[in-house]
């Protein structure tokens, strides 16, 4: 008994000091969109308390004062029911559910993923494809691409325009907030912002096989500055053409990121069409007939 | 012909490479071990069962009493057994997934990414369609007609066939770990990951054709119990004196029959585009795998709630009877039922907020989402207020209602939550999903069937259920639910995904160490379980109820013996108020002879149901292998049995009046005899199922 008091202690503070856990998703946020979302996330669960702390608090009070071995206690076993505490337990989750409601229909329009974020700078434009099992950026302004990082200024609203040429994934970067699923043919918006410097990690959320865990890229938010030296940098790597696309798009993974110097302005939309009219058997990322599943 | 067609012909796309034993001599690592040892379970139960059978000479008893029966109750008493098979089978995989978890924080753990795909796709499968439905839809079966004051469901031998094709999907599932592999799409097999170029193997269509199966055998069972609660209540049976459970098998049997539709027609669809090349969901060529998205959830979201409104009807009786009262808000009770199944129809999307639709689309769902909490929060306050002013025993079944309500409020907390989609933008995916899931499903769907378990065990064979392993159970499950389950709220709000088979976050180590300790409490759970039954089993003769009413019940599948005959009632009794059998001990009218006894004429047993069974296995086999002569033959056998059927006029067997007089006239002495036992002995051997009536 003791052991297992101990052990319990050891794994509470190993917890607790874990409790970091703030650290890594949107109650960490570093941009406004994961902001947003944890306000959302302490309103919910502020309202929400009304309805259920009574019940809590109410849960034991029962069980104490009408156990069966509690003999004074009353008994009116044909006692079924009350106008005030049904049109209270109907009425209290209808006030909470609505006002609830008003909150969540104002907060899914300012927070659509689609909607440009406000600001003074023009949005920096970046287009995404989802292969199996990396991420390809294309810039199309700065004409570079890059594999498994993306780099954008801190305080410039970030639009991403993203397709798929595998399977369905769904693109996320937990600190800075909102996910939206890729798809093939299809081509989808999300609208981010980092606020605050730094290295967050981001990832498929939509599992697409034997090397989803490892579909991660990283997402650095640097200075204008920085930005700049780091497009003239990446301008020196050699071209991405369709040659060297279809290499990347093959089941692979890739141990470090890649950067390519120049792109051509067509290949995003050429990446969508070709899905559309080409068998999926046939694209580069197709499984290979093995037999086994991906 | 040369060798290699010859063998296609006969064998289609099987070979010795789809065996586990064969991998794992191949490639021995722990991961391909693991698929041979359970391979080696799967074969080894199945003969396990074969010898056992032969040495007790049970064959006949076992053709004759249960897979040619057409009686409800038997063929629920069978719905629940391979539920409890499909349990076990699905918690040990569980097991193994946390453990993976637990070991693979930057390292590789001892699974391969294939099988742990396979692990998680066959969990959900299984819990949703061979554990849940079977559990819910066999205690339906028990307790339904009873309750409603009949002698059978409406159609005796559809329900024999219903049991058939799931327990086919099921053998399907249990056939995979022997022979190739199952999909590793997850339990919700999303295209265009499980299409032909990206999943070529034979996984996907195993899953096809078993979900296809159970959900043709669902759908039939809604028909019947939704018809049988219509056309079959005894005299005096209105709605509003209708048992609460009664109304919930009615909700979701209207539930089964419009959402299982749309899952049959998607898994098909899906079927055409791997087998026919059609494009409803691939990449190319006009597919849409969005089409998908919405069939399925269109089945998944009221799926949900096929599953949790029967365990609401069992709480809804538990905390009535353990609390020696009337239900309270029972009009609130239906009407919130009723809500409920309407608007469960109204929220599918909110299953993928993330897909890129409108605002106003999202937000619209969003609210109809929550919307659906104010009939739930209605119910739990209702049970709360039905333990007001009664007399509250903390039984087994009691102590799982209670946790329910109690863990079922936190898991609405985080619905609320994920109804809101701009935090659902945030936490989609994720563990805080996965946490959120489990935290409804456990307490809601599986306390109540453990609840109903422990309730009505005795109704079904006669003797209780020992109270000690109940409870040891029920501590298990309980603590082992909240150490499994809540670090994974933490882990979601810390960006961890599901279905990852590794960790590169070192941060996370310790609450999967919390989190699979939960799932080793939960497997002692299930193990104290198999010990209850074991127990009760071996003391059985100290555990007797013959009365019949172990728990002063009040609805009137406990008027009547136990275990209740074939016919159920001796005479169809009159039902005179809510709490039908209540009244009548009251009124003092319980355990009567009546004037006279009529003839009864019951289904005659029937081979189709088991054959049916057989060749659907069959089917689903050979179609998942490109098996096609045997394709052709079991599919053609399969709709000659029908037809043929329905051309059998001599489908029923008379039950004389004078047996009928007899059997009863012997259980009524048989009761005389007994010694009413006070509510404080209800858990001791006084119990025998003679309840004291309250004065």
């Amino acid at each position: 008994m003791k052991h297992l008091l101990l052990c319990c202690l050891i794994l509470a503070t190993l917890l607790l000091s874990s409790c970091g856990f703030l650290d890594y998703g949107f109650l960490a946020p570093a941009g406004p969109i994961a902001e947003a979302q944890r306000d959302q996330f302490w309103l919910v669960t502020c309202w929400t308390m009304v309805v259920i702390l009574p019940f809590f608090v109410a849960m034991p009070i029962v069980l104490w004062k009408y156990r069966r071995s509690r003999k004074n206690a009353v008994y009116r076993p044909n006692w079924t029911f009350s106008w005030l505490l049904e049109s209270l337990i109907w009425g209290v989750p209808l006030v909470i559910v609505s006002i609830l409601s008003w909150n969540v229909w104002k907060a899914t329009h300012t927070l659509d993923p689609y909607r440009p974020i406000a600001g003074d700078k023009p949005a920096l434009h970046i287009q995404v494809v989802s292969l199996d099992w990396k991420w390809l950026f294309i810039y199309p302004e700065q004409k570079i691409a890059s594999v498994n990082v993306v780099a954008f200024p801190v305080g410039r609203p970030v639009h991403f325009e993203l397709t798929s040429e595998t399977v369905m994934q769904s693109f996320m970067i937990p600190r800075l907030g909102s996910q939206i699923y890729t798809m093939p043919g299809m081509v989808t918006q999300l609208h981010l912002l980092a606020s605050k410097p730094g290295e967050y990690r981001g990832q498929n959320t939509q599992y697409n096989g034997k090397f989803y865990a490892e579909q991660k890229f990283t997402a650095r938010a640097i200075s204008d500055s920085e930005f700049k030296r780091w497009i003239k940098q990446k301008q020196s790597h050699p071209p991405l053409d369709m040659r060297a696309y279809s290499r990347l798009a093959q089941r692979s993974i890739l141990s470090e990121p890649e950067f390519f110097g120049s792109v051509t302005q067509e290949l995003f939309n050429q990446i969508v069409e070709r899905v559309k009219t080409t068998p999926a058997a046939d694209l580069p990322g197709a499984a290979k007939a093995t037999g086994k599943g991906g | 012909m040369t060798g290699e067609p010859l063998n296609y012909f006969w064998l289609g796309k099987l070979s010795l490479e789809s065996l586990p034993f064969v991998e794992f001599i191949k490639t021995p690592n722990s991961s391909t071990a693991i698929a041979a040892f359970a391979a080696a379970a799967v074969i080894g139960g199945a003969i396990g069962i074969v010898v056992l059978l032969t040495l007790f000479g049970k064959w006949r008893v076992f053709w004759r009493e249960w897979l040619t029966t057409l009686d409800a109750k038997k063929i629920g008493i069978m719905y629940i057994v391979l539920a409890l098979v499909m349990l076990i089978r699905a918690v040990i995989e569980a097991a193994f997934m946390r453990a993976q978890q637990m070991l693979a924080v930057n390292r590789e753990g001892p699974l391969s990414a294939e099988h742990f795909g396979e692990l998680f796709t066959t969990h959900g499968t299984i819990m949703i369609f061979f554990m849940a439905m079977p559990f819910l839809i066999g205690l339906i079966n028990v307790v339904m007609p009873l309750q409603i004051g009949a002698r059978d469901v409406k159609f005796p031998l559809l329900n024999a066939i219903s049991l058939a094709l799931t327990a086919a999907g099921a053998v399907l599932v249990m056939i995979s770990l022997v022979i190739g592999e199952f999909s590793t799409g997850g339990w919700s097999g999303y295209p265009p990951f499980t299409e032909l170029a990206f999943n070529p193997g034979a996984g996907v269509d195993y899953w096809i054709w078993a979900v296809t199966l159970s959900s043709i055998g669902n759908t039939l069972t809604g028909i019947n119990f939704a018809v049988t609660i219509y056309k079959l209540r005894a005299p005096g049976m209105t709605w509003f004196r209708m048992p609460l459970f009664s109304w919930t098998a009615l909700c979701t049997s209207i539930l089964i029959i419009f959402a299982m539709m749309p899952l049959t027609v998607a898994t098909l669809m899906l079927a055409l585009d791997r087998y026919a090349g059609f494009h409803f969901f691939t990449n190319a060529l006009g597919g849409n795998m969005m089409n998908y998205a919405n069939l399925f959830w269109l089945f998944g979201h009221p799926e949900v709630y096929i599953v949790i409104l029967p365990a609401f009807g069992v709480f809804s009786e538990v905390f009535s009877t353990f609390s020696g009262k009337r239900l309270y808000g029972y009009h609130s009770l239906v009407f919130a039922t009723i809500a409920i199944t309407v608007l469960s129809f109204g929220v599918w999307l909110h299953h993928f907020f993330t897909m890129g639709q409108s605002a106003n689309l999202n937000a619209a769902f969003g609210i109809a989402t929550m919307l659906i909490g104010v009939p739930t929060g209605v119910k739990v306050y209702d049970w709360l207020l039905t333990m007001v002013r009664g007399r509250v025993r903390f039984t087994t079944p009691m102590l799982f209602s209670i946790m329910f309500a109690i863990t079922f409020v936190i898991g609405g907390l985080s619905g609320v939550l994920l109804a809101n989609p701009p935090i659902d933008f945030a936490v989609h995916n994720s563990l805080f999903l996965v946490a959120h899931f489990h935290n409804m499903l456990i307490p809601g769907t599986l306390f109540g069937m453990f609840a109903a378990y422990n309730v009505w065990f005795p109704k079904m064979f006669g003797f209780r259920l020992s109270e000690k392993w109940g409870r040891i159970s029920f501590w298990f499950w309980s603590f082992g639910f909240y150490l499994a389950f809540m670090p994974l709220y933490a882990l979601g709000l810390m960006g961890a995904m599901r279905r990852t088979v590794q960790w590169f976050e070192p941060q996370y180590l310790p609450w999967l160490l919390v989190a699979f300790s939960g799932a080793v409490l939960i497997s002692l759970g299930l193990i104290s379980q198999v010990i209850q039954l074991w127990v009760s089993i071996r003391n059985r003769d100290d555990l007797r109820a013959p009365g019949g009413d172990p728990w002063d019940g009040r609805s009137l599948e406990w008027s009547v013996s136990a275990p209740p005959p074939e016919y159920n009632f001796a005479v169809i009794p009159e039902v005179h108020d809510r709490d039908a059998f209540t009244w009548m001990k009251q009124h003092g009218i319980s355990y009567t002879a009546p004037n006279e006894y009529q003839d009864i004429p019951m289904p005659k047993n029937s081979v189709v149901a088991p054959l049916i069974g057989f060749l659907a296995t069959m089917l689903g086999f050979a179609l998942t292998w490109h098996i096609w002569w045997l394709t052709i033959v079991s599919f053609l056998v399969i709709l000659g049995t029908v037809i043929a059927r329905s051309f059998c006029r001599d489908t029923e067997k008379i039950i004389p009046a004078s047996q009928v007089r007899q059997e009863h006239e012997q259980w009524l002495a048989r009761v005389k005899g007994l010694i009413p036992t006070a509510r404080a002995d209800e858990t001791t051997s006084e119990n025998q199922g003679l309840a004291e009536v309250a004065s």
